[in-house]
């Protein structure tokens, strides 16, 4: 079932293989929801130079959202190509074809596919320190994975990120840990960011249709399989952090599916502004 | 513990004349100083390219990477907290570097270099 796509030869794909482009998209929109929020932080850093790092982050997820989006794209153009009955996507939009601006800028909330976790408010550093840490092992475990994926074109996104995201977790561990293992009041902000956070982990490791899919065909991971070793890597950094393991408590999903909290919608209506107010406008 | 210390940072010359930068310390809220030096590739020496706040060598080590090399500026970092950087004072300039003016012969120019020797 491989095929090569770098050169946009993707049009004999059969419309049953659209998991390929959904997962694509998950994967993309996790990265720019999260980018997205990181990037809000821009300016208003606790100090200069964290002010550089987490906007260095949210650069560098922005960037892998743009390699997997560009590569959607190319999946739904070869789809558009394939059967001209599949591309609702395309016939509501400004562009003739899909692109990378167009799946960011013009699709709707509910066919966002990103994790709830992603979209979680950036509060305090602390609570922006420890959603990036949660984001961090789970994706760092996840390219490392994608790295050996069949399609080679996923692969190489994973491979070229995965330097990026080991800085991130690298990171935000020692965040974790300093916050915790810091002051009374850093460490109490992090046990109320963990009671604000810990309920949209769960869906990480839930897995969507399309994941499922795509993990069936080698193209994917099967997020439950990323499960044992996100465990244990927070558990060594809360230890160390002289944070509590939390219970098991009743998690939060959806989001991958494309039922988001309200959260979303003002990240969209920040986001997209230009584009929908001024269709196709450059700077 | 509040205290205050005279410091020039790197040769700095102070504003006033003997009066010096006052910096003052709060160990408790303020992080301290460090020099950052990088080397931009193999075989050159550490260069001296700012300076940053950072609350211990590690923290100062990331924040380095961040702000010193995000633009491919670098493959090694080194830092040093500032106070642990001794400068000379500017008033000694007369006497600590115009004795040098008249005597060239110091300069190594009387040999022909040979172009396999680079970074001389």
């Amino acid at each position: 079932m491989e095929k090569n796509f770098k050169d946009g030869e993707s049009s004999k794909v059969p419309p049953s293989e659209g998991f390929r482009e959904a997962y694509t998209l998950h994967l993309a929109d996790d990265a720019l929801v999260l980018g997205h929020r990181n990037s809000e932080w821009c300016a208003h850093g606790p100090v200069l130079e964290q002010d550089i790092a987490i906007t260095n982050i949210a650069l560098d997820l922005i960037g892998q959202a743009r390699n997997f989006y560009q590569y959607a794209a190319q999946l739904i153009n070869g789809f558009k190509k394939a059967e001209s009955s599949r591309a609702s996507l395309l016939e509501r939009g400004f562009e003739a074809e899909a692109s990378e601006d167009s799946l960011a800028y013009l699709r709707d909330r509910h066919e966002f596919k990103n994790c709830l976790l992603t979209e979680q408010p950036n509060g305090d550093w602390a609570k922006t320190i420890l959603r990036q840490f949660f984001f961090s092992v789970y994706q760092y475990f996840l390219y490392e994975k994608l790295q050996v994926s069949k399609d080679h074109q996923l692969a190489a996104i994973a491979e070229k990120s995965l330097k990026e995201v080991t800085y991130h977790l690298r990171w935000s561990s020692e965040w974790v840990i300093r916050l915790g293992d810091g002051t009374e009041e850093s460490h109490q902000r992090m046990l109320r960011a963990i009671e604000e956070l810990w309920l949209y982990t769960g869906e990480l490791f839930e897995a969507a249709g399309y994941e499922q899919h795509a993990a069936k065909e080698d193209l994917g991971v099967d997020p439950s399989s990323l499960k044992p070793k996100w465990e244990e890597k927070v558990k060594e950094i809360f230890s160390e952090a002289t944070l509590p393991y939390p219970n098991k408590v009743p998690m939060e999903g959806g989001g991958k599916k494309g039922d988001h909290t309200e959260h979303l919608s003002s990240i969209l209506a920040d986001l997209q502004f230009m584009q929908r107010t001024y269709p196709n406008s450059e700077w | 513990m509040n205290f205050q210390s005279r410091k020039n940072y790197y040769g700095d010359i102070p504003e006033e004349k003997g009066n010096g930068n006052i910096i003052s310390s709060d160990a408790r809220t303020d992080w301290p100083l460090w020099e950052i030096f990088i080397r931009s590739k193999q075989g050159l020496d550490h260069k001296h390219v700012g300076s940053l706040h950072a609350a211990d060598a590690q923290m100062a080590i990331e924040n380095a990477r961040d702000v010193y090399t995000r633009r491919m500026e670098g493959i090694s970092i080194w830092v040093v907290e500032s106070k642990y950087v001794h400068a000379s004072n500017p008033d000694d300039a007369g006497n600590f570097y115009e004795p040098a003016e008249d005597k060239v012969y110091r300069h190594p120019t009387f040999y022909d270099l040979p172009d396999e020797v680079k970074h001389m």
